[in-house]
């Protein structure tokens, strides 16, 4: 046949079997155009207009997803740091510092300053680079557009303007919206693939105007001009109203025939377009909402404990201020000089006696900046890098990486790593995140004999349960690998298979029922040119699976013409034989019919009905005649559903000739009615000829687990995290898939909440709808208070429940007065099952999760009906399994496989969280020893604001002298290994429990800190003041003192690091010993500039310290004792009333854990299946 | 026959498999110590030996720096004599700051026993009690610029209100540092012969070489211009500053309010129960603010000056962690619980166990 004939066809063949009616037709809103909101007119290739589209504004085809410019990027991400209160506090500061009121040189506290705030940009600005990188690469994409010369030419996608028009190839990617003009089908359909926008797989048909789909060569479009007038750009993307006008006519467009940028052409060698959404206009970026921007609850935490330092530091400042300002007053009292030294007669308003409320107020913002080193300036900034390294461990994690897709985990905002490890529930979809979203044709039922002998993994599992044995499991994985093994069918039963079924006893029938499977459908076949298989484009995953299955059987499905299928046929004596059906009407499926029918004429001119359905809606549309497998057929379904199958359905009937014509007529009519319940009529006259059945048999069809599923939940479940699994099946298949995924088990109660009763069927019936409400709401009321109650009755006996909801009940639980009520049955219960809820119910209960317990939630889920749910989830997982990339776009960390949560969450997730907890814990101790040593000085220094250091010492404290160490901490500290992590999931618990950053914890810290502090200022001024400290009866002075206590406070705060770090690795030693040693190094170095700069430290170590026993005496001693509490608190505590970490420790640490390094891992596996070759 | 088959096609299969690796793979990350977090880390813990032996090691290290620091500081031969309250007549104590604020002779002859044999050098220093010299105005109000460099005279910012006087001619050396210098002086005689106190050397090298110009010489100090109140000492002006050591000394603040300067070194062994007969000159002001002035006279050990405070304080650290040692040892030889007693492991909190 030759191509362009083949073409042809498809456009009555489309018109034919679809009820959708897509003539376009004039809507209401098609009123509006030209008015509000419905503005935009575009001159379809009209260079003369292009001046006009510059005055309208349109935007180019530049799409720019960055968040800085060039010229913006200094001002806003200084803006964007400042935003931070600590940030600001320093940018206060260090303005106020360049006024007599700073106690030390401005540019030692801009100095620091800068550093953060200049390293925080950088960060930025690489992040906002790579983004740029990004667009830029898909600003360049070639695309061909028609130009002057009259030719289409390759432009850059970026050029394409609005008006222009477009030609966009097979495979190739729409690079604005287009408005569809016609494609390589004379008719002017086309598919579109539109996985990026809506993450669906299935093929999208879409519609030239009639008018326009004629235009199909580059020599019409020199005189090709027309006028669109539509709506301005906004995000909608079902909808869409504009009007063309071609000729002196208009002519209506809606969705129909828009292409949207971001989806993908399909079957279709081309398309002609025009551009009317381009750049940022189109739907697709108009949809680009900005995600959620989450922060981790350790963050949140961490706010109040800046604040909290905050009032301790406005708190001290007040009380220095007071003994300042009552030590100043009396300096000069009744014409007497007190402290004559200072000149009180003769003095500024900073120090004066006369106004001592007024210096006392300038000695309180002084003190307000000396202080200002209790808040930790490099804080964030170390989080954030710290973060990103802990991202890199876990896109780098081999375990996580998935050879099948080749795709490793992506963290893709490192604001969360550390809330993987608190995870307490875990809201799951279910197709395609716990199973693969690949159907298999397993099992089916004909004729009241059950076929197929496969086990089912969910079966298997079952069977493991019940403890029965596994006979066939051994011949099933052989047979497995043995064979070709043919993706979506898994149907094992020499009874059918190799044309055997010719010698069984119904062969007729099940002729005749993978016949209905090969003819019953809408799909489309695609022949791979160079291997000559088949391929099935269907609608749904199942569809395919049958197809696959009678292909297999022998009932080939090869070509589907106007108005036929043609069929390679398994005949009688076993040779295949062409076979030709008319194809005479479809009647599609949809979700209220539950079915679909064909009608055909056979080869012996014979009128048959083929339907497949549910059996729901199945069963009550056999004839009596039809009967005769009835019941057997019901008991395999009974089976196959508690095996967690899908199942349909097979039957059909003979037409009447009569019958049909009669029939034909009325639904032709009804199909081509225009009022507005079209729809429903022709659903009602599809129902008259859909009865009176002859049953044949059922599928069932295995939707697969994903691998590792079952040990995986087992495992969180033992972390204590629970599991929420929201999904759309119908409640047998999600009960179903639950046991399979031993989220329900045999020893469990169920609790399930439904609204499938007679008495609300009844009244829907009636169609009152405020009736109905209320007694599903009264209804749903009193079985939570049922489930709960029993809950109670059973607390003691420790016997645990699923509670099972469907979404119809879901709606009505999520109301407000309830909402309470059925989350606190929910909590009760270990699992919990959500089936036919729908995107917007999972982001609602998503909402409540989070709301009601203030926990962390985890919501996982790979297609785009579960975006709402991952943005709305404290962290949201996308898989980036088959489906689209929209989850995956919308979720803070994406994985390949379920399987990998459980790294992601026990290992990634318990390390980060006790990383960045112990990391954030260990930053406040530092800065409160160091803070509060400064304190102490003042109290001696009649709170003169005098800081006890020089000026250098102080800005270098958090910068240089002790960040690399906690840098360190928080990427690389790990308490157990990852395959302990994951032996014991009970180690998750301290994150769970927050055990690592409760305030308990955190104030211990930070007394710890506070008990430092005043143990290095006692034990130094005690030591060292008054009596000489050398040999050369040299006293202690300013200068000396400053540095005694500052070695002491660097060295304790770097040795309290080095005993609190759990894993030291040669970059810890390398920090925390460099960073000490830089201090002295430092102190040389400075000691040796001219005096003008170093001031007070000026030969200070060299000539003053160094040479001095007491010196040294004094650190070892101050630092031994500012480590013993915190040393023997530890070792009673791991004693006494060890954590989980520490026992798990013991036990590797005494050998019960060998715990063997990945490459001699490698080794042993490799050994293994070698010997396994070998034998 | 049928083995070695079946061998050689799965290596068939395991070889495509590879070719076909590389492309589907480019995302693999690569393998290394460190972005698996596998680097090798030695893991201290905390188990009852390592416990114990670090208690016993601190104590081992302690306790005899304690003993030795405590010797040192016993070695150390301390004369403290107070003398601002004896040296005001009895008729002027009731009004003291009026006695040392009125211009006149202001000696006073004070005895020292000496209580064991000192031996040189004797270290001489004055202690100032209540004397914040680390104020922060009175820190910041010099100016090292013209200390240190004769050209930068009149930089004397930084000195108000004792930068210049009538607001013209500089000061120098300016701020009240070196305004408020210490004018008391001592001199010492063993049975009327003098007792020789050298005054070189006192100060750090580093500030005489680098701080204090040599060719910087006082100006306008102290001079009684238009009625300011006078402060401490005066300077030679025909001396420099590098080699006025009083005022090095002096210019070193000090870091609480109570400390010692060193005045000069005696160069002489004193014998036990010799008599030091001190004439001194009683004119510094500590009256105004209540603050002591002690003569020490003092020698040094290795450790510096007498404090036994250090070696206590070793000797209290060494044996509290001795005692934590015994109490560590006691615990584990009654109740010998292994931390890694499994029976913890059983004990499992979650819900979902089966």
């Amino acid at each position: 046949m030759p191509e362009g004939m083949r073409q042809r066809i498809y456009i009555n063949f489309r018109k034919l079997y679809s009820f959708v009616c897509f003539r376009p037709r004039y809507e209401p809103n098609h009123a509006q155009i030209g008015q509000k909101g419905y503005s935009r007119v575009v001159y379809c290739n009209d260079p003369d207009h292009l001046e006009e589209a510059v005055k309208l504004n349109y935007r180019g085809n530049y799409v720019s997803t960055t968040k800085y410019s060039a010229a913006n990027f200094i001002p806003k991400s200084l803006f964007e740091q400042f935003r931070r209160v600590a940030n600001i506090y320093f940018l206060v500061v260090a303005c106020v510092s360049f006024s007599p009121l700073a106690p030390y040189s401005s540019l030692s506290i801009l100095a620091p300053l800068i550093v953060v705030i200049g390293a925080t940009m950088a960060k930025e600005g690489v992040e906002d680079w790579r983004r740029r990188k990004q667009d830029i690469e898909a600003n360049n994409r070639k695309v061909k557009v028609y130009d002057r010369n009259n030719t289409f030419c390759e432009t850059n996608w970026k050029k394409v303007r609005v008006g222009d028009i477009v030609k966009v190839c097979k495979d190739e990617y729409f690079p604005a919206d287009l408005v569809l003009l016609s494609t390589s089908y004379e008719d002017g359909i086309c598919y579109v693939e539109t996985m990026n926008l809506d993450g669906e797989t299935n093929l999208k048909l879409k519609h030239a105007l009639d008018v326009t789909s004629h235009l199909h060569d580059e020599k019409f479009f020199k005189e090709f001009r027309a006028v669109i007038e539509c709506e301005d750009p906004n995000e909608k993307l079902y909808s869409f109203i504009g009007t063309l006008s071609y000729g002196g006519k208009k002519y209506p467009l809606s969705i129909q025939h828009l292409l949207l940028r971001g989806s993908k052409l399909k079957n279709t060698e081309y398309v002609f377009g025009i551009a009317i959404f381009t750049g940022h206009d189109t739907k697709v970026m108009q949809n680009a909402t900005h995600p959620p921007s989450k922060r981790s609850k350790i963050e949140k935490k961490m706010d109040k404990i800046i604040y909290l330092l905050f009032s301790t530091l406005v708190l001290i400042a007040f009380v220095g201020s007071l003994f300042f300002g009552i030590e100043t007053k009396k300096d000069f009292s009744g014409g007497k000089l007190r402290r004559w030294y200072l000149r009180p007669d003769d003095t500024t308003v900073f120090y004066d006696p006369k106004r001592p409320s007024l210096s006392a107020f300038f000695h309180f913002l002084t003190a307000l900046m000396l202080y200002g080193y209790l808040i930790p300036i490099s804080l964030y900034i170390s989080i954030e890098i710290v973060k990103v390294l802990q991202s890199i461990f876990i896109n780098q994690d081999l375990d996580m990486y998935d050879k099948e897709t080749g795709k490793p985990a992506r963290a893709r905002t490192s604001n969360l790593n550390e809330e993987l490890g608190q995870v307490d529930i875990i809201l799951s979809d279910k197709t395609g995140t716990l199973t693969c979203n690949s159907m298999e044709f397993v099992k089916c039922s004909i004729a009241g004999t059950a076929y197929g002998r496969g086990m089912t993994e969910v079966e298997r599992s079952l069977a493991r349960r019940r403890g029965d044995p596994l006979p066939e499991t051994g011949y099933d994985v052989q047979g497995h690998e043995a064979e070709k093994s043919v993706r979506g069918f898994n149907f094992r039963d020499e009874r059918i298979m190799n044309g055997q079924w010719l010698n069984e006893p119904h062969w007729d029938i099940i002729q005749k029922f993978f016949r209905v499977l090969a003819i019953c459908h809408t799909a489309i076949p695609e022949e791979n040119k160079q291997s000559g298989e088949i391929m099935y484009e269907a609608e749904s995953p199942d569809e395919a699976a049958f197809l696959i299955a009678a292909k297999e059987i022998g009932f080939k499905f090869k070509r589907v013409t106007q108005t036929s299928i043609s069929l390679c046929e398994l005949i009688e004596n076993r040779k295949m034989e062409n076979r030709d059906y008319e194809r005479l009407q479809v009647l599609e499926f949809n979700t209220s019919r539950k079915r679909m029918s064909v009608i055909i004429r056979n080869k012996e001119k014979k009128l048959l009905l083929l339907s497949k359905g549910a059996d729901s809606v199945m069963f009550g549309r056999l004839s009596k005649d039809g009967r005769s497998f009835e019941s057997q057929t019901k008991d395999h379904i009974k089976k196959y559903a508690e095996a967690g199958l899908r199942i349909m359905v097979i039957a059909y009937r003979e037409l009447d000739e009569e019958e049909y014509k009669s029939w034909e007529e009325e639904f032709s009519k009804a199909k081509t009615s225009v009022t507005a319940e079209r729809d429903e009529l022709v659903e009602k006259v599809a129902d008259v000829i859909e009865r009176n059945l002859t049953l044949l048999g059922a599928t069932a069809v295995e939707d697969k687990l994903q691998k590792e599923v079952p040990e995986c939940i087992y495992t969180l479940a033992q972390a204590g995290i629970k599991l929420w699994v929201l999904t759309g099946d119908k409640m047998e298949t999600a009960v179903n898939i639950g046991y399979a995924c031993s989220l329900l088990r045999e020893d469990m109660k169920q609790i399930v909440i439904t609204l499938d009763s007679r008495d609300i069927a009844d009244l829907e019936k009636q169609g009152d709808k405020e009736a109905t409400a209320k007694a599903s709401l009264e209804s749903i009321m009193k079985q939570i208070r049922e489930g709960m109650s029993q809950i109670d009755s059973e607390k003691e006996s420790g016997i645990k429940f699923g509670l099972i909801i469907d979404g119809k009940s879901l709606d009505f639980s999520l109301q407000k007065d309830i909402e309470k009520s059925f989350f606190e049955l929910a909590i009760n219960c270990a699992s919990v099952i959500c089936c036919r809820s729908s995107p917007k119910q999972k982001a609602l209960v998503t909402r409540l999760v989070k709301g009601e317990t203030r926990k962390t939630t985890l919501a996982i889920g790979d297609g785009a009906n579960d975006v709402g749910m991952l943005q709305e989830a404290d962290i949201g997982v996308g898989i980036s399994g088959v489906e689209g990339m929209q989850a995956v776009m919308a979720s803070d960390f994406a994985i390949a496989q379920f399987r990998f949560l459980e790294r992601l969450l026990l290992v990634h997730g318990h390390w980060c969280y006790r990383r960045i907890a112990m990391m954030i814990c260990y930053f406040f101790y530092k800065n409160i020893a160091f803070g509060f040593t400064l304190f102490w000085f003042e109290a001696h220094a009649s709170f003169s604001g005098q800081p006890a250091y020089n000026d250098w010492y102080m800005s270098f404290y958090n910068v240089f002298f002790t960040s690399l160490p906690v840098i360190a901490l928080g990427v690389f500290d790990q308490d157990v290994s990852a395959t302990l992590c994951l032996k014991y999931p009970f180690l998750y618990l301290e994150g769970l429990e927050n055990i690592l950053f409760s305030w308990p914890r955190i104030l211990a810290w930070m007394f710890n800190g506070f008990l430092t502090s005043i143990i290095i200022f006692f034990l130094t001024t005690k030591s060292m003041i008054k009596q000489a400290f050398r040999r050369d009866g040299q006293v202690v002075d300013y200068e000396v003192l400053g540095v005694t206590m500052y070695s002491c406070v660097v060295w304790a705060v770097n040795c309290q690091m080095a005993i609190s770090v759990n894993y030291f690795t040669w970059i810890h030693h390398f920090f925390i010993w460099g960073s000490i040693a830089f201090w002295y190094i430092f102190l040389v170095i400075y000691g040796y500039l001219p005096p003008e700069m170093s001031t007070t430290a000026y030969r200070a170590f060299v000539e003053e310290c160094a040479p001095s026993v007491l010196y040294w005496l004094v650190t070892l001693l101050a630092v031994i004792c500012t480590l013993l509490p915190y040393f023997s608190f530890r070792a009673f505590q791991t004693r006494f009333k060890p954590m989980y970490h520490d026992t798990i420790q013991r036990r590797e640490y005494e050998g019960l854990e060998a715990e063997l390094p990945r490459r001699v891992r490698k080794k042993l596996h490799l050994r293994k299946t070698l010997m396994q070759r070998n034998s | 026959m049928m083995s070695s088959n079946t061998a050689s096609s799965s290596a068939v299969v395991a070889g495509s498999a590879d070719s076909a690796a590389p492309r589907r793979n480019s995302k693999k990350p690569k393998y290394s110590r460190f972005t698996q977090q596998e680097l090798p880390a030695c893991k201290p813990i905390l188990t009852p030996r390592w416990v114990i032996s670090a208690f016993l090691l601190v104590s081992v290290v302690f306790i005899p720096i304690g003993v030795a620091s405590l010797f040192a500081s016993r070695d150390v031969v301390e004369i403290v004599d107070r003398y601002d309250n004896d040296c005001i007549p009895p008729d002027n104590r009731t009004d003291k700051v009026n006695y040392i604020q009125t211009p006149g002779d202001k000696s006073c002859n004070r005895t020292i026993t000496v209580p064991k044999r000192m031996k040189q050098p004797i270290y001489v220093y004055y202690q100032l009690d209540n004397f914040y010299q680390n104020h922060r105005r009175y820190v910041k109000s010099r100016s090292d610029a013209q200390l240190r460099d004769n050209s930068s005279a009149s930089d004397t910012s930084t000195c108000k209100p004792e930068d210049a006087i009538n607001g013209t001619l500089p000061i120098v050396p300016c701020g009240l540092i070196a305004w408020s210098l210490f004018n008391d002086t001592y001199s010492f005689s063993i049975n009327s012969s003098q007792l020789n106190v050298n005054k070189k050397g006192i100060s750090w090298k580093s500030d005489r070489e680098h701080k204090f110009g040599s060719d910087v010489y006082p100006m306008n100090f102290q001079t009684n211009g238009t009625g300011t109140l006078i402060g401490g000492a005066s300077l030679n002006s025909s001396i420099p500053l590098s080699q006025q050591e009083d005022l090095i000394v002096w210019m070193r603040t000090a870091a609480l309010p109570t400390f010692r300067k060193l005045y000069g070194k005696i160069e002489v062994d004193l014998e036990p129960n010799d008599v030091i007969s001190v004439t001194l000159q009683n004119r510094y002001n500590t009256y105004s603010f209540n603050g002591k002035k002690k003569l020490v006279l003092s020698t040094t050990s290795w450790l510096g000056g007498k404090n036994d405070f250090l070696g206590i304080a070793y000797l209290t650290v060494g044996g509290l962690c001795f005692f934590l040692a015994l109490i560590f040892t006691l615990v584990y030889l009654v109740k010998p619980r292994r931390l890694g007693d499994p029976s913890y492991l059983s004990w499992n909190r979650n819900p979902g166990g089966r």
